[in-house]
């Protein structure tokens, strides 16, 4: 089954160039539950604006260094 | 797992076992019984108490259960039962929007079961059923979706 998102990101990334934070440690501070972080990082959650903002304000990186958004058909 | 997740499916199951029973009853006398006949009222309010029961219970056992597990892994518990992020209310959003149709369409043969003044047994039997549907479909819908995405 394909993902139900064409937003792609790069959270596993950003979390382990931020000292391997955990996706618990994640959550927390996003204040949202762990599975939620797993869905939206396996692209079966396309998270609200609000929430995309704060995962990047997390990284300390713009929106479009967490968040992509592919061309048609791709 | 999220504790909603849990939640939804202490409502599914529930949903699921206890109309299940209620039915198997009524078909059981509904044998060589003509539904004028049947008494109804009694089982019909045991099994909705019973739902309510049921699903209180579940969740204070899976509050009990959930409280155990995050203590033992060094979590606070109130993370795990309070918390509720956008995502779970969506998915509750979606499963809820989708059981309001199916109910409506039930309700649509409720009103067509006492416009043809069909027996009380029926109209409240076809009550139950729509509202029992559209629990289960609400509860599969929220399970898909907090599996599969969306």
């Amino acid at each position: 089954m394909g993902k139900p998102t064409r937003v792609t990101n790069q959270i596993r990334a950003l979390r382990f160039a931020a000292g391997e934070m955990t996706q618990a440690e994640l959550a927390d501070r996003l204040g949202v539950t762990r599975q939620t972080i797993i869905a939206v990082e396996q692209g079966k959650y396309s998270p609200s604006l609000e929430m995309a903002f704060q995962i990047a304000r997390v990284f300390g990186v713009p929106l479009d260094g967490v968040f992509g958004y592919p061309e048609d058909g791709r | 797992m999220p504790f909603e997740e849990k939640m939804t499916w202490v409502s599914g199951v529930v949903t699921m076992i206890v109309p299940v029973v209620y039915f198997a009853i009524m078909i059981g006398r509904l044998q060589g019984t003509p539904a004028t006949d049947i008494h109804f009222q009694t089982p019909l309010i045991v099994a909705i108490v019973a739902s309510v029961v049921l699903t209180i219970v579940g969740a204070i056992v899976i509050s009990i259960g959930t409280s155990i597990t995050a203590t033992i892994h060094g979590r606070k518990p109130e993370d795990e039962i309070d918390r509720k992020d956008e995502r779970d209310k969506t998915i509750s959003r979606r499963g809820d929007l989708i059981g309001y149709y199916v109910a409506s369409a039930g309700m649509v043969g409720v009103l067509i079961l006492t416009m043809l003044e069909a027996d009380y047994f029926w109209i409240a039997n076809a009550l139950y059923l729509s509202f029992v549907v559209a629990m289960a479909v609400s509860s599969a819908v929220k399970l898909v979706a907090y599996h599969r995405g969306f």
